[in-house]
């Protein structure tokens, strides 16, 4: 009996990866999926945090995706390695801070990994030509098949008939007969596909699958890079940056005000690295200072705080200030003004 | 059997998925994991995760602060 060929496919939680996996699966190969997290995934628990968004599912949609298709996925902590790629891409970014060619190279050279630790065959991706303008091109596709060290030992189901045949279809792993030809930026062949499969709840679309492509989120970390005078960051910094009104009223200090409850828990976990405020005679959110604040600072940042609270009116609000290596005391401060507040002050 | 306590309050998912995960790849069948966690996408996705990977979902409940999911870890033969 022939031995059974295994596959490992990158699941990132959109249809496209799912189909690819599908696909296979139908060639008798044994599938099983990884899905790497960089920091930057635009996951369910950016839905978990904000209570706006309740009525989605708080799913992670790789691990829905897999137990769709009855496989087991392994997901990866790439987070330390993954800074290199966002820092240091040697092929540059796309329109914000996406990394997108040097992204794909090191997660499937990641997979490569994980197939010759684990004996697998070969690796599977969803990708589709000329759907991507960085990543999935013509000419950008060698790239990721020779820096990720994968070669011709990975597949790209969904339109591998496009392409020179790789390893797995001149050994006959997967008859290339039955793979596809998509190509381009219309989603209709892959919801034809998911239909024949009978697929009809998945998460769309193939936008973008991280914060790196979010305008927004590429102006905070810019601003965070440029105060601190270094290109770097933590993990708790590029949480951060997913919450929040972001200001920063002078250059050396930043505050992240929650804005509803759902942030304010969030930013509640933080709590004993960062200062923070929070008004005690009114109903107001909690806030975060990143940087290094005077007296004045602190002052400032109160009445600030008690800007964005029910108290904004009042004369005099009370505010709780806490943090790591002094006790907690209570400011009585006056609430910012409306006019008080620069728009520059707001990063984005 | 051994009994594990896994603290993943105030992390966000798949943290608490990816910590579960490596701490359970670890141990033995039989063991017996408790995870703490706030970030309520834990109530969905730890026990989709032993479902795809084939451990036991003991219990998860949901207190007022805080989700305490607990799980055996199972090897299949
Ligand atoms: S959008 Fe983000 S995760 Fe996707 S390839 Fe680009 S950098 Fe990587």
């Amino acid at each position: 009996m022939a031995t059974q060929r295994k596959a490992v496919a990158l699941i990132s939680g959109g249809l496209d990866s799912m189909l690819a996996a599908r696909v296979v699966q139908d060639h008798g190969v044994h599938v099983e999926g990884i899905n790497f997290f960089t920091g930057f995934c635009v996951e369910g628990h950016t839905h978990a945090i904000r209570r706006k968004d309740s009525a989605r599912p708080k799913r992670n949609n790789a691990l829905w995706v897999a137990e769709q298709l009855g496989i087991k996925l392994h997901i990866v902590d790439v987070i330390e390695e993954y800074k290199d790629v966002v820092l240091n891409p040697k092929h540059g970014y796309g329109a914000h801070i996406n990394p997108c060619l040097d992204c794909k190279g090191f997660m499937v050279g990641k997979a490569r990994e994980w197939m010759e630790q684990n004996g697998f065959d070969f690796i599977i991706t969803g990708e589709v030509l000329g759907q991507r303008p960085m990543s999935q091109r013509r000419d950008t596709f060698p790239v990721v098949a020779r820096e990720s060290g994968a070669n011709d030992r990975l597949l790209r189901p969904l339109c591998a008939r496009l392409l020179s045949p790789t390893l797995p279809e001149r050994e006959g792993w997967v008859d290339r007969a039955r793979l596809h030809d998509f190509n381009g930026r219309s989603r209709k062949p892959q919801i034809a596909l998911a239909r024949s499969y009978g697929l009809h709840d998945y998460a769309q679309p193939a936008g973008g699958c991280c914060f790196l492509t979010n305008e927004q989120y590429a102006v905070k970390i810019t601003d965070l890079w440029k105060s601190r005078g270094r290109r770097d960051y933590e993990l708790d910094d590029i949480m951060l940056l997913k919450v929040g009104r972001h200001l920063r009223p002078r250059p050396h200090f930043k505050l992240i005000v929650g804005r509803e409850e759902g942030e304010n828990k969030f930013l509640e976990g933080y709590k004993n690295r960062y200062t923070a405020f929070r008004s005690t005679s009114h109903t107001g959110p909690l806030a975060l200072l990143d940087g290094t604040a005077d007296e004045a600072d602190l002052q400032l940042s109160a009445r600030l705080v008690a800007r964005f609270g029910k108290g904004k009116d009042a004369a005099s609000v009370s505010v709780e200030v806490t943090g790591p290596g002094h006790p907690p005391r209570s400011l009585e401060v006056r609430p910012l003004g409306q006019d008080e507040i620069p728009s520059e002050w707001y990063i984005a | 059997m051994n009994r594990h306590t896994l603290d993943v309050r105030y992390q966000l998912c798949p943290i608490p998925v990816i910590r579960t995960q490596n701490m359970v790849n670890k141990l033995p069948a039989g063991d017996i994991v408790e995870v703490l966690c706030t970030d309520p996408g834990t109530l969905h996705d730890i026990p989709a995760w032993c479902r795809i990977n084939g451990h036991r979902l003991l219990d998860s409940e949901q207190g007022k602060d805080e989700i305490r999911i607990v799980l055996e870890v199972c090897r299949s033969a």
